[in-house]
């Protein structure tokens, strides 16, 4: 099991009770992920769809790579490691 | 009440400067600073890329490299992201249904309204009981 920090955009601390990052344990950004929806109720379903994987307007990223270009949900995390979720961010005035 | 959200004069002079040089497209960016009660405060302004290549002149997606980014300096000086800015070419500041369905909760969401004449209104809302509710700007 690794300890790696998740940083929680201002959207969403709202779930982690006003914390901008939580530590959260694992062997992948799965599970890092999970063990977060465990602590935090409510958390996950903003963040993931049902399969598990990052919803439509959620990017998540670990250091400074957004994991959809590395192996998914499934890229292993190292010790210290970090994950930021990062809200898609869009719209326009049409 | 109203919220506010207080953007000093410099700073709106700024996102002026990226509407004016963006038109005829969408400028989009991050709004850093800290909060006071209700109320936003406004440190600094970033621009992002704006990654929608289809519909760059009425749309945005802001680059997430970008917001991070400007996340990781927000952490580095104890600031939070507080909000996001775009722009409007040649249409009013007001939220369209495009921003609603994409808004988050907790942001100032920041309009630039520009055109070939320049620079317009500036107005902020924010998400409230998923609908926008306009916030006062004050410098």
């Amino acid at each position: 099991m690794k300890t790696i920090t998740v940083r929680i955009p201002t959207p969403l601390r709202a779930y982690t009770h006003g914390a901008d990052e939580v530590r959260a344990e694992g062997a992948t950004v799965a599970d890092a992920m999970r063990a977060l929806g465990d602590a935090y109720d409510g958390l996950l379903a903003q963040v993931l769809t049902e399969d598990g994987e990052p919803r439509q307007f959620v990017n998540i990223y670990l250091g400074s790579r957004n994991v959809r270009a590395l192996q998914g949900m499934r890229t292993p995390v190292a010790e210290g490691d970090v994950i930021s979720i990062v809200p898609a961010v869009a719209g326009g005035r049409a | 009440m109203m919220r506010t959200l207080v953007l000093a004069r410099n700073l709106g002079e700024r996102l002026g400067g990226y509407a004016r040089r963006a038109y005829p497209q969408e400028a989009c960016g991050v709004l850093l600073g800290k909060s006071a009660g209700d109320d936003r405060i406004v440190i600094s302004v970033h621009q992002a890329r704006n990654l929608n290549a289809e519909r760059p002149r009425d749309r945005y997606e802001l680059d997430p490299g970008d917001f991070l980014a400007a996340d990781e300096e927000a952490r580095k000086t104890g600031l939070d992201i507080v909000g996001i800015w775009h722009t409007h070419p040649d249409h009013p500041a007001q939220p369209s249904a495009t921003d609603r369905a994409a808004a988050w909760p907790g942001w100032s969401y920041v309009i630039v309204s520009v055109s070939c004449d320049g620079v317009g209104d500036v107005r902020s809302w924010c998400l409230s009981d998923d609908r926008f509710e306009e916030e006062a700007i004050r410098s």
